[in-house]
């Protein structure tokens, strides 16, 4: 799982659930990987993004690197700002860990870099 | 019998290790996903020249992923067979993947994605695996947490194989309540092999609904309200009482999850006096 789509992901779908956003992380196995960097894609989607939960997330795993806190104003056209947003995005995976649920606390397992959204019945 | 692989098992069952691998060995197949997959793409009418974050429901293998990715667009991918997902793994096809079933919603925050796709996938949520379900409430629950991930004017398309009119009656009407509108593109509608379905949904605007693709140039675009009167005249279609109603009958009950003897040749003949 990139953190690309852990910014996407929520556990919304749980019965009584009702935002399910952001969704912690445990890690256990992380993997860096060379992604081909394409900076018209990251500047397009940094507005999609919700900054502090991909902050959050890259620190607790220990991948912040110089990512800043905040996002910065100019970000289109910061080329250097662009990369260090693709290789936390792209690069970084967690292959082996949880996701959890912030209201409920239910664990989604991840095995081989997929999270194991499926819910029980008695969970939909 | 029914030879449709949605009424042999569930979905995570039915694509095991083997049947995944049969599936992505199979170069025919490939070929038939490739061409679908393609014109899907072509349906979601994309802003040309960039790069879009897409979704791809039901991604298997992944190979409808491998062909988002030579259009040089980034995916995220949902499945319910893990199988599928491992054979994707093994194939590096570049977007990330998530073990989910449709039935129980898109797991995405608002406004995630430029588009979604998903190729020969979405029959499946017509059936009733477990006496749980109940195939309209998780078409609409799927569809309304579909509505909800895409971003304003985004587009869903899905090549999906429908096993009569009902069923895209169920569909289409279940998405419509979800908040999409659209139709039904039947691309070359009078050859049997080459005849596909792509439902195509919208999200906002007054745009209209592209044009299928034929050989004689007849126009083949379903949209929603012609359908009613599609089904009526598909309704009646066979005699009372008669084999295929007996069939058809049987089949909408076990749809409904209800307990229905098997068909065999014995199927709608009649009993000899004996008993
Ligand atoms: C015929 S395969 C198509 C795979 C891929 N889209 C392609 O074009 O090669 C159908 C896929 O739909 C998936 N599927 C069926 N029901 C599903 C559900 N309820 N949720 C998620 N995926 C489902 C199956 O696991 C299978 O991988």
């Amino acid at each position: 799982m990139k953190l690309l789509t852990h910014n996407m992901l929520t556990s919304k779908c749980l019965k009584g659930v009702t935002v399910g956003y952001p969704l912690g992380i445990v890690a256990k196995d992380i993997k860096v990987s060379e992604v081909d960097f394409n900076s018209e894609f990251i500047a397009r989607i940094i507005p999609k993004l919700d900054w502090a939960t991909l902050w959050k997330a890259a620190e607790s795993i220990g991948h912040v690197g110089e990512l800043p806190q905040t996002l910065i104003q100019d970000f289109e056209t910061n080329e250097e700002f662009l990369k260090k947003v693709h290789h936390v995005l792209l690069e970084v995976e967690v292959i082996n860990g949880d996701l959890l649920c912030p209201e409920s606390g239910r664990k989604f397992p991840i095995n081989d870099g997929i999270p194991n959204m499926l819910l029980n019945e008695d969970e939909v | 019998m029914s030879r449709r692989p949605e009424h042999l098992a569930p979905p995570e069952l039915f694509y095991d290790e083997t049947e995944a691998r049969k599936y992505t060995q199979n170069s025919r197949m490939i070929d038939i996903q490739n061409q679908m997959c393609r014109r899907a793409i072509e349906l979601l009418l994309l802003p040309e020249n960039t790069t879009h974050l897409l979704l791809d429901i039901g991604c298997g293998s992944g190979l409808s992923g491998s062909v988002i990715k030579e259009y040089e667009h980034e995916w995220i991918g949902i499945d319910i067979s893990s199988a599928m997902l491992g054979v994707a793994l093994e194939r590096e096809v570049g977007g990330d993947l998530i073990l989910g079933d449709m039935g129980q919603g898109m797991p995405f925050k608002a406004g995630t994605f430029d588009g979604a796709i998903s190729i020969s996938a979405l029959q499946w949520l017509c059936n009733a695996d477990k006496n749980s379900h109940d195939p309209p409430k998780r078409l609409y629950k799927f569809f309304s947490t579909l509505f909800s991930c895409l971003s304003r004017s985004a587009r869903a398309v899905f090549q999906f194989y429908p096993e009569n009119s009902e069923q895209i009656e169920l569909i289409t009407t279940q998405a419509t309540k979800a908040g999409f509108y659209g139709g039904v593109v039947v691309d070359f509608p009078n050859s049997t092999k080459a005849k596909k379905y792509f439902l195509v949904l919208m999200t906002g605007g007054a745009t209209v609904l592209p044009r299928a693709l034929s050989v004689n140039e007849t126009d083949s675009v379903v949209p929603y309200a012609s359908r009613r009167e599609q089904m009526k005249k598909a309704k009646g279609k066979y005699l009372k009482n008669s084999k295929d109603w007996i069939i058809e009958k049987k089949e909408r009950r076990r749809k409904q999850g209800k307990k229905v003897s098997e068909d065999s040749k014995y199927t709608g003949r009649r009993r000899c006096g004996r008993f």
